[in-house]
């Protein structure tokens, strides 16, 4: 029996995929105290410790989600932290990084402590607040980052929408390192993007809606990447859609500027295809690419480019996507999809390899944004996905526990499956 | 009620050659109705229609009604304010308490690409697109076809080349589907700020230049200019792009051969249409409008599950 009265829990015999250690072999993996306490070999049982049975199973440190929306405060109809948290664990990830575009905004130590104090007592998966960048998200007036800092925030943005001022990006880049946290950039040109809906080309002037195209986007990678030069400062690249990101990000990682940068689980699935028909569910901001955008961003991954996956999980009550396309809001949930997602379109068809795709989804998410976690080393967080890469499974919105609804891959049979999930040492989930 | 057509028209990029071909050939009888001194058969009597119109529109509208009424069909117009995020009843309110006043088909114009196909979803009523967005304008896209095949016999092989705004056009995209499908050659002339991106891979040629265009043509469809469009930054002026791309008097006579001029209307006479060539001998835009009440008439006749042949009948009040 363990100090703080948790019993000890020992995954046996499951597939260890560690990349941090780079582990991959059958073995045990004992938690106690919250943490682990051996990780790999055959282990005795403790005294009193449950022993679950993983063989067949895969066993990896936490997943962590560093772009999610959990709609507290403001929006608790359409989802809480702890709805959000609870869904979170049944996608197997053991933390996430809740952005700021709250209401009120979180962009002040009060408001990011409420949100890191309502997913500790939710008890799910961890939940690491996002602070905004300008005051009200306004893009005017540096927010107190050092003071939310003190009070739990892991990371800077204005996510929803772009920092419009270089020069307020570039001073949050500088001060923002002084503390030591990144700056995460929804990278969109609003002059160019005004209006659109879905990505610009051949689908866009089929149907009739105003496009967003790559540019948009592009134009603030390259901007971004040159203040974070400028200022030494870390850049971390929200929700890439494009080749030319990739390609610009390329650029300055070659030349040892701080940027790192994500892709969500959607952009490298789905293409403006989707949106055929009029799919509100394949509404989301940056919007679905081509199919050689698709490839590109695979291919970022594959070679380390893109640093990590994401969800981006956007939460909507079904109402509002049940609207005239240029109407309905961007966003779609991706927390109890991404896994099988992942799985589906990048391990299956050998884009990444299973240590890969750990890395992005866990160790690199850790290591990016300095949270702990992303390894199960002797003495690191007892945080632990378990997961089936190939069991198949049809997605049905209704059995979610996150509130929303709004998915494109309702009805879509996925190869991948969270079946536990651990977080601080304790069994947070646990699949039918 | 589910004729030749399917359920819906919602567009012409779903429709087949033959199915278009059979709208037009219906529309033909239908045509005659409208030139007798009693302009009425009693084919859709008993049917209840609504007009339901979120945007202004004076001739569509009219040319909707008349139809209907020529088919002796029960209307209804409704002009409902354009539908906000924030205000007023969403459009699946509106749907589903229309359906629930047990009415046949709802005609539906609308500011949003996709409103009426999203409408047609989730209704059993029969829909017909009036005009969504910068979408598709199936009946103007008919009215078109017939205009052009009236005056020019078979559409294969025929140079037909659209000239203005087609980035913000719903008859320019209804156009490009209707004639590619029925083998016409298709062009599309204008700033290449008011093209789409993609417009070469959909199938058309571009012109940069009025002249080229006229050269090549055996029509030209000229677009509305919007006024907005000048406010939102898309062109400099008015003047500047009726002397870049107007079709004037002057350009025409150059023309190797006499080309067809349409217009869906209403026209800004002296920006994109002179009135000279408006109201000149090659110029069909009445005709278009005396087609739109036949082409509505047959689209609404065989939604209604009415059988092609039997529309010369209901010429004779037998159908």
């Amino acid at each position: 029996m363990s100090r703080d009265g948790v019993r000890d829990l020992l995954l046996r015999g499951g597939r260890i995929v560690d990349p941090s250690q780079g582990i991959d072999a059958v073995g045990d993996v004992l938690l106690r105290d919250g943490r682990v306490a051996a990780c790999g070999g055959t282990l005795g049982v403790p005294d009193g410790a449950e022993v679950v049975d993983v063989a067949g199973l895969v066993v990896a440190p936490g997943f962590i989600d560093v772009h999610v929306h959990l709609r507290e405060p403001g929006r608790e109809d359409v989802e809480t932290v702890a709805t959000g948290a609870h869904a979170a664990v049944a996608g197997g990830f053991t933390g996430v990084c809740a952005m700021p575009n709250t209401r009120p905004v979180t962009d002040n130590q009060a408001t990011v402590g409420f949100v890191k104090r309502q997913g500790e007592a939710a008890g799910y998966a961890r939940v690491y607040p996002y602070g905004a960048i300008s005051v009200g998200q306004k893009g005017e007036t540096l927010a107190e980052l050092g003071e939310m800092v003190g009070a739990g925030a892991v990371a800077f943005s204005d996510d929803g929408r772009p920092v419009e001022s270089a020069h307020l990006m570039r001073t949050a880049l500088e001060y923002a390192r002084t503390f030591g946290v990144p700056v995460a950039e929804h990278c969109e040109d609003m002059s160019l993007a005004h209006g659109g809906s879905m990505n610009e080309g051949l689908m866009s002037a089929k149907l009739g809606l105003k496009g967003i195209p790559a540019e948009a986007e592009e134009i603030y990678v390259i901007r971004d990447i040159l203040l974070a030069r400028r200022t030494g400062g870390h850049i971390h690249l929200c929700h890439l859609s494009t080749k030319g990101s990739v390609e610009l990000v390329r650029w300055g990682k070659e030349r040892g500027i701080h940027v790192t940068a994500e892709v969500c689980s959607h952009h490298v699935s789905l293409t403006e295809a989707a949106v055929d028909g009029y799919n509100t569910n394949a509404k989301m901001n940056p919007p679905l690419r081509t199919a050689e955008d698709v490839e590109a961003l695979q291919q970022g991954l594959a070679d380390g480019t893109i640093d990590l996956l994401v969800t981006d999980h956007a939460p909507h009550h079904y109402d509002e996507k049940e609207r005239e396309f240029a109407d309905a809001p961007n966003g779609i949930v991706g927390l109890e999809t991404a896994l099988g997602v992942n799985c589906t379109w990048l391990l299956h068809r050998g884009v990444l390899t299973l240590s890969q795709m750990v890395d992005a989804m866990s160790c690199k998410p850790a290591r990016v944004f300095h949270l702990p976690g992303g390894t199960l080393a002797p003495g690191a967080l007892g945080d632990v996905s378990v997961f089936d890469p190939n069991r198949s499974w049809v997605v049905d919105p209704r059995t979610f526990r996150s509130k929303g609804r709004n998915t494109p891959y309702g009805g879509t049979t996925l190869t991948g499956q969270a079946r536990l999930t651990v977080v601080g040492g304790r069994v947070v989930y646990r699949a039918d | 009620m589910a004729g030749s057509l399917g359920k819906d028209l919602l567009g012409l990029s779903a429709l087949s050659a033959d199915q278009l071909r059979l709208l037009l050939d219906t529309a033909v009888p239908f045509r005659e109705i409208s030139e007798r001194s009693i302009k009425k058969v009693p084919t859709l009597r008993g049917a209840t229609i609504v007009n339901l119109f979120f945007e202004a529109s004076t001739r569509t509208r009219i040319s909707f009604e008349f139809a209907e009424k020529r088919l002796s069909a029960d209307t209804v117009n409704v002009a409902a304010a354009a539908s906000s995020v924030t205000k007023g009843e969403t459009l699946v309110d509106t749907a589903r308490n229309l359906e629930a006043m047990r009415i046949d088909m709802v005609v539906i114009r609308h500011p949003a690409s996709g409103a009426a196909q999203f409408l047609a979803e989730r209704i059993e009523s029969n829909v017909v697109n009036a005009g969504d967005g910068t979408n598709e304008h199936p009946t103007q896209g008919l009215l078109d076809l017939l205009t052009l095949r009236d005056r020019l016999g078979s559409l294969q092989g025929k140079r037909v080349c659209i000239v203005g705004d087609v980035l913000h056009s719903r008859v320019a995209r209804s156009n490009i589907w209707g004639l590619t499908k029925l083998g016409a050659e298709v062009a599309v002339c204008g700033p290449r700020s008011l093209l789409p991106n993609a417009i070469g891979e959909m199938g058309v040629t571009v012109f940069d230049r009025i002249e080229a265009a006229i050269e090549w043509a055996d029509a030209l469809n000229v677009l509305r200019l919007q006024l907005e469009r000048m406010q939102a930054g898309y062109i400099p002026s008015l003047r500047e792009y009726n002397r870049v791309f107007g079709v004037t008097r002057a350009r025409l006579e150059r023309a190797p051969r006499d080309l067809l001029i349409l217009h869906p209307g209403p026209m800004n006479r002296g920006v994109e249409i002179d009135s000279d060539v408006a109201d000149g001998p090659q110029s069909v835009i009445l005709d278009q409008v005396t087609n739109g009440v036949a082409v509505r008439m047959a689209v609404l006749y065989l939604l209604a599950g009415g059988r092609p042949e039997l529309a010369e009948a209901a010429k004779t009040g037998g159908a």
